[in-house]
């Protein structure tokens, strides 16, 4: 079950990010931030490789040495990012799940774009967005 | 520090190598002894083998070995691994024992001396008594040996000692004192090394003899201890795959123990020492995988081990320490030529080791806040009679008691009563940091600066649990930026309100102020009501009392704070602080806007300042001044209010010294620029905002150039994307995001009131005096001085065109090349307003092409501005772009007397020049005169005569002389023979009488003249009458200087009756001209 997802602009600020309420929420915001470093490091990386073969989904961040809280990286082509925290001490997530999660993700935060009112750039507070983030976020439980 | 009871022991940490005594050497006193020793310690690099020799006397005592066991059914064993036991086999118990002797084979005492050496022998076979020791004999020789089997009497005296000493030969060496030291030193430490390792195998063989005896119920201490101590001989043995083997089996050995409270601590001390040495050996191996996989299986197994509950923050002191470990192990191989990478580096595990550290702390401190009443115990529970503990991982109360139940709960609860306070005197916060700052160098090599920043944030707030608030605050200040640049506003805050705390708790005034004034702004999540608590306390220390303490401080800390702030109070000094506020975003915002990018100097120059306070409650402000980059408009620019410190409060949402928060108040200013500053760029260089009183504190917020803070230019971009539309606000309001800052104007010259009028007849004619009637009226409603007219080539064009360009006032002379393409500064006077004047301009263009010509009029003229009187230099400019064409075209043509086409003239024949003349201008031109001047070898034939004096020319009308030349026989001549120049005087025909005429010389083109051998010219009578005779002459003229032969035959046309000879033939003399008569009758027909 995903405990915190985030929406990063290009410019690495945070556009959205919602935690689990029960938990610090201090401590996601710092997870997701440092998880950024990572995040930098892998579009770089694959900043050769050619637009139409570029992958989205960039797979697990952080080895995680408390084995609980996973973090998940995923990147727009106009580089937005987004971070996704798993907690999988119950409950090991497939790859190809978390994949499906950030494309719907990915889908919703296209919508929220596509809305003519919407400022790029802007903090996301879309309802549609938000329910779609909660349902994600009980999914798996 | 001092190590720690977690820290690993050091006999675990190092690499073991195999034990080697050396007895007999007389270091100290013996020169040749000293250097055999130094040969063998110094220079121990990696190519010598792995041995750590030690010197030792021949009758020293080595640990006993205790008596062998025949069976094991009645053992009990006691724990697992004792403590003294890895540091007895790598510093006490040696593998072989080297007996040095002095003793060459050609010693006259050998018997006495054979006998001794046996002794030293013995001696040492005493103490290793029950030990698989190997002894060697090494000779110390002053001769060099013989090769082997050349020497009889040393084999002989060889096998007798050996014999002796019950040796077998190869235990006996000999080392000859000779150059070759290190050889001979080297050669025999590899005969040591062999031994070592043969002794280290029996040994091996002797703990797994044990095996057999061993049965699972009662022994399974027994397995974990012999299969470490097979391990562990293994890497004496330097047999490292089995060691790694026999450690992986040891491990899984110490995980099927039977775990309980009273022994965790024991299974998770061995086990952890059995995992750093797996670790370890893999990293040795190169296979950083495995020795990653090894230590996750490790955590994973253990984690959950956590044993007492009352003692549970050993457990994490326990996990810090695994962390740790592994940290340097992992670091310790990148040292040697690992490569690590960003997701995968020592930090991650520094960085859990201080997360456990962390959690360690707060357990203890909930488990060990014990009263100070409360004594630690007497006699101390973690006394033991030899200071350590006989087994790894035990309680020094219970020692060696295997049974699960408690026998002395009462002694038990002083045992962890004792722990407990112990703990007490811990410095957390140290072990954190540490580990923290480790974590951080890492980070900081693999890029990952967030991350970095993240371990920064805890560091400092370790050092402000550890109340070094200095360090802390160094600390914060330093991530803070990279927060603020990022934009991640709640990590911000969260940073600011540790730094607020410390800097309250160190009476640091200017810190303090400043991050209040960033967690009233907008980047800070606070809550309204920390906020309006923050602004509260800002508006305390601005008016020079000590703030409320920040909640969740330290008691003790925070009445040392308050006794500090009180003595800030007294204390008197600079209560001014500038806080520049581009680097942070406090909560004033303020905007500079220019009304116009540009002034005329003739009008006061206007600016809005705007400002916002994004703080919860109101605030007032007692001073306002702008700077620009010319200091002297500095002082029209001040805004102040005498208030007095009390009044801060009271009257808040009155006077414009009051910022409402969230409402944009605007402030106008204006000032009239100087005359000097004409086309001069005015820039606000900063404005300066002071809050408080200069009585009591005074912040003045300093914003460089026209406003905006760090945050400012992103929500600039983010307000110049949106399309949202916004509520319409009353007229004097606007919205903060509209305004766009605008801190520079120019101050441009006051606007002329002038006309400037150009008269002229385009376009101008090459070489012409080209006539241009600049008229200047006045329309300003005072006199104008001073005015002055440039005129001429506008500067800028092709360089070429200002060679061939001229202009003069005086039209009457023909300007040459000394006059300038552009005259400056002609002065024309004054002029009374409405007056008007005019002037004349001559340009002469030697070129077609089109010209940019440029008229430009200054004047100066007194004016008053918001009652100052300034003098306004004005000026006013025309352009006009003249056309130049050439006024006519000449065409010149060659023909015969008969006006027939010529490509070629005949010498001495007389042949005819016409000139055309075309006019291409569409003013009508007067031919003055014109002129032919012929090249010396033309002659002319009649006089040369002008034929086209005082012609005028309209537009495309010509002109056309003609003259008959005739060119004598020059040769053969290439490209023809120079006719000559045909010399055009011209003018306008509208231009006035004293305008100079112009010439235009064009040169003729060449002609090519050719010789010919016979020349005939026939004289034709003009005209005949029918039926009467027409005399026909033929003149035949013989060019050549030779005789010719003629014939000539004449065929008559059917109009004419002939007579005369049809044919004759005759010599024709060379330049002699023969005439032919003959005469024709013509008829008439129809």
């Amino acid at each position: 079950m995903a405990v915190c997802i985030a929406v990063i602009a290009k410019e690495n600020y945070p556009l959205y990010i919602r935690s689990t309420p029960t938990e610090n929420e201090l401590k996601f915001h710092y997870m997701v931030h440092t998880s950024l470093d990572v995040v930098d490091e892998k579009i770089s990386a694959m900043g050769k490789a050619l637009v139409d073969q570029r992958e989205l989904y960039l797979g697990l961040l952080y080895p995680t040495e408390d084995y609980k809280l996973c973090r998940y990286g995923y990147v727009t082509n106009s580089k937005v990012k987004f971070v996704m925290v798993v907690d999988s001490s119950n409950t090991a997530l497939r790859d190809n799940e978390i994949r499906s999660m950030f494309r719907k993700l990915h889908n919703s935060y296209t919508d929220v774009m596509c809305n003519p009112f919407y400022n790029p750039g802007d903090r996301i507070q879309s309802r549609a967005f938000d329910n779609m983030v909660t349902s994600m976020m009980i999914q798996v439980c | 520090m001092s190590p720690t009871q977690w820290d690993f022991p050091v006999e675990l940490c190092c690499r073991p190598m195999a034990f080697v005594t050396l007895t007999g050497l007389d270091v100290v006193y013996n020169a040749v002894h000293r250097a055999v020793w130094d040969a063998f310690c110094a220079n121990r690099r990696a190519d010598r083998v792995p041995i750590s020799f030690k010197v030792l006397p021949g009758d020293h005592e080595y640990p006993k070995c205790r008596p062998k066991r025949t069976s094991y059914e009645w053992y009990i064993p006691k724990g697992i691994l004792k403590t003294g036991w890895m540091n007895k086999h790598l510093n006490l118990v040696p593998a072989l024992v080297v007996v040095f002797y002095e003793l060459d084979w050609d010693e006259p005492q050998w018997k006495e001396k054979q006998s001794e050496c046996a002794t030293r022998v013995e001696i040492v076979r005493q103490s290793l008594q029950g030990r698989n020791t190997k002894v060697a004999v090494v000779l110390i020789q002053k001769k060099t040996p013989l090769p082997p089997g050349e020497d009889v009497i040393a084999s002989e005296r060889a096998a007798a000692l050996c014999n002796a000493c019950e040796l077998s030969g190869k235990s006996l060496f000999v080392l000859p004192h000779t150059d070759h030291l290190v050889g001979y030193i080297i050669r025999l430490e590899n005969a040591f090394y062999e031994h070592a390792q043969t002794y280290y195998y029996t040994e091996i063989r002797r703990v797994k003899s044990h095996k057999e005896f061993l049965n699972k119920t009662t022994h399974q201490l027994l397995f974990v201890r012999h299969q470490f101590k097979i391990a562990f001989f293994s890497e004496l043995k330097q047999d490292t795959q089995n060691a790694l083997k026999n450690y992986r089996t040891a491990y899984n050995l110490v995980h099927e123990l039977r775990a309980h409270e009273t022994n965790i601590l024991e299974i998770k001390t061995m086990a952890g020492f059995i995992n750093y040495k797996i670790c370890r050996l893999c990293f040795q191996h190169n296979t950083p995988l495995d020795a990653i996989a090894q230590f996750r299986k490790h955590i994973d197994l253990c984690k959950k081990k956590i044993g007492s509950a009352e003692l549970s923050f050993e457990h994490d002191a326990w996990m810090s320490k695994q962390f740790q470990a592994f940290g340097d192990l992992f670091d310790e191989a990148i040292k040697l030529g690992l490569t690590a990478i960003q997701t995968q580096n020592p930090g991650f595990y520094y960085q859990q080791a201080a997360y456990y550290a962390q959690e360690r702390k707060q357990l203890a401190k909930t488990l060990c806040n014990h009263e100070a009443s409360v004594m630690y115990p007497n006699p101390d529970p973690l006394e033991t009679q030899t200071g350590v503990l006989d087994f790894y991982g035990q309680r020094s109360w219970r020692q060696g008691i295997l049974s699960f139940d408690l026998s002395d709960p009462e002694k038990e609860k002083v045992g962890i009563l004792a722990i407990q306070l112990k703990e007490r005197n811990v410095v957390h916060s140290e072990i954190i940091i540490t580990l923290l700052s480790n974590a951080v160098a890492q980070f900081k090599k693999y890029k990952c600066p967030r991350m970095k920043s993240h371990l920064m944030v805890q560091m400092g707030e370790e050092y402000y649990y550890a109340k070094d608030y200095t360090k802390a605050l160094k600390l914060l200040d330093y991530v803070m930026c990279d927060y603020r640049s990022e934009g991640w506003w709640t990590l911000l805050t969260s940073v600011l309100t540790t730094a607020l705390k410390c800097s309250y708790l160190m009476a640091q005034l200017k810190d303090y102020i400043t991050y209040s004034l960033e967690l009233l702004g907008r980047a800070s999540t606070l809550k309204d009501d920390q906020k309006s608590r923050i602004e509260k306390n800002l508006i305390n220390v601005l008016m020079n009392e000590s703030p409320d303490p920040e909640p969740d401080c330290d008691i003790l800390a925070v009445k040392t704070a308050q006794k500090l702030w009180a003595d800030r109070i007294s204390l008197a000094g600079s209560n001014i602080f500038t806080i520049g506020v581009q680097d942070f975003v406090p909560f004033v915002q303020c905007k500079a806007k220019f009304h116009a990018p540009s002034f005329h100097v003739d009008v006061p120059v206007q600016f809005d300042i705007y400002l916002k306070a994004d703080c919860p409650h109101p605030i007032r402000f007692s001073k306002l001044c702008v700077s620009f980059n010319n200091q002297e408009y500095n002082q029209f620019c001040v805004i102040e209010e005498a208030s007095k410190a009390n009044e801060v409060l009271e009257n808040l949402t009155q006077g414009k010294m009051c910022l409402v928060p969230g409402k944009t108040r605007k402030l106008l200013f204006k000032f009239v620029a100087k005359t000097e500053d004409v086309g001069k760029k005015i820039e606000i260089t900063s404005v300066d905002l002071a809050l408080g009183n200069e009585t009591g504190r005074c912040v003045v917020l300093n914003w460089q150039g026209g406003g905006g803070d760090a945050a400012s230019s992103q929500e600039a971009l983010q307000a110049a994307r949106s399309f949202k539309r916004r509520p319409k606000l009353p007229d004097n309001e606007v919205h903060w995001d509209s305004i766009i800052i605008q801190a520079s104007t120019m101050i441009i010259s006051r606007v002329p009131n002038i006309s400037v009028h150009l008269l002229h007849e385009p376009p101008a004619l090459t070489n012409e005096m080209y006539c241009l009637v600049v008229t200047v009226q006045s329309h300003e409603k005072t006199q104008i001085r001073d005015v002055k007219l440039t005129a001429g080539l506008k500067p800028g064009q092709d360089a070429n065109l200002t060679q061939k360009t001229h202009v003069t006032l005086h039209g009457t002379e023909l300007c040459d090349e000394s006059y300038p393409a552009l005259l400056t500064d002609i002065p024309v006077g004054d002029l009374h307003p409405g007056e008007q004047l005019e002037k004349m301009l001559y340009v002469r263009c030697g070129t077609v092409g089109s010209r940019m010509f440029l008229v430009y009029v200054s004047y100066l003229i007194n004016t008053t501005v918001e009652e100052k009187e300034i003098v306004c230099k004005c000026h006013k400019d025309e352009t006009v772009t003249i056309e130049t064409v050439f006024p006519f075209d000449v065409a010149v043509k060659f023909v015969s007397t008969k006006f027939e086409h010529l490509e070629r003239v005949y010498a001495d024949i007389p042949f005819l020049l016409m000139t055309d003349l075309l006019s291409a201008s569409p003013w009508a031109l007067t031919i003055v005169s014109s002129e032919l001047q012929l090249a010396p070898s033309m002659t002319t034939v009649d006089q040369l005569e002008s034929q086209v004096d005082n012609v005028i020319l309209q537009t495309g009308e010509s002109a056309s002389e003609c003259f008959c030349l005739q060119c004598p026989s020059l040769g053969n001549i290439e490209g023809g023979v120079a006719t000559g120049h045909y010399i055009i005087s011209w003018k306008r025909t509208s231009a006035m009488e004293n305008i100079p005429i112009i010439t235009t010389v064009i040169t003729l083109p060449h002609v090519i003249v050719e010789n010919i051998p016979l020349h005939v010219n026939a004289d034709l009578p003009s005209f005949g009458r029918v039926r009467e005779s027409l005399p026909v002459k033929y003149h035949l003229q013989n060019k050549t200087d030779l005789v010719q032969d003629v014939e000539i035959s004449v065929e008559p046309s059917d109009a004419f009756m002939f007579s005369g000879l049809k044919q004759i033939r005759l010599p024709a003399q060379a330049f002699y001209t023969y005439q032919y008569f003959c005469q024709a009758t013509g008829s008439t027909h129809g």
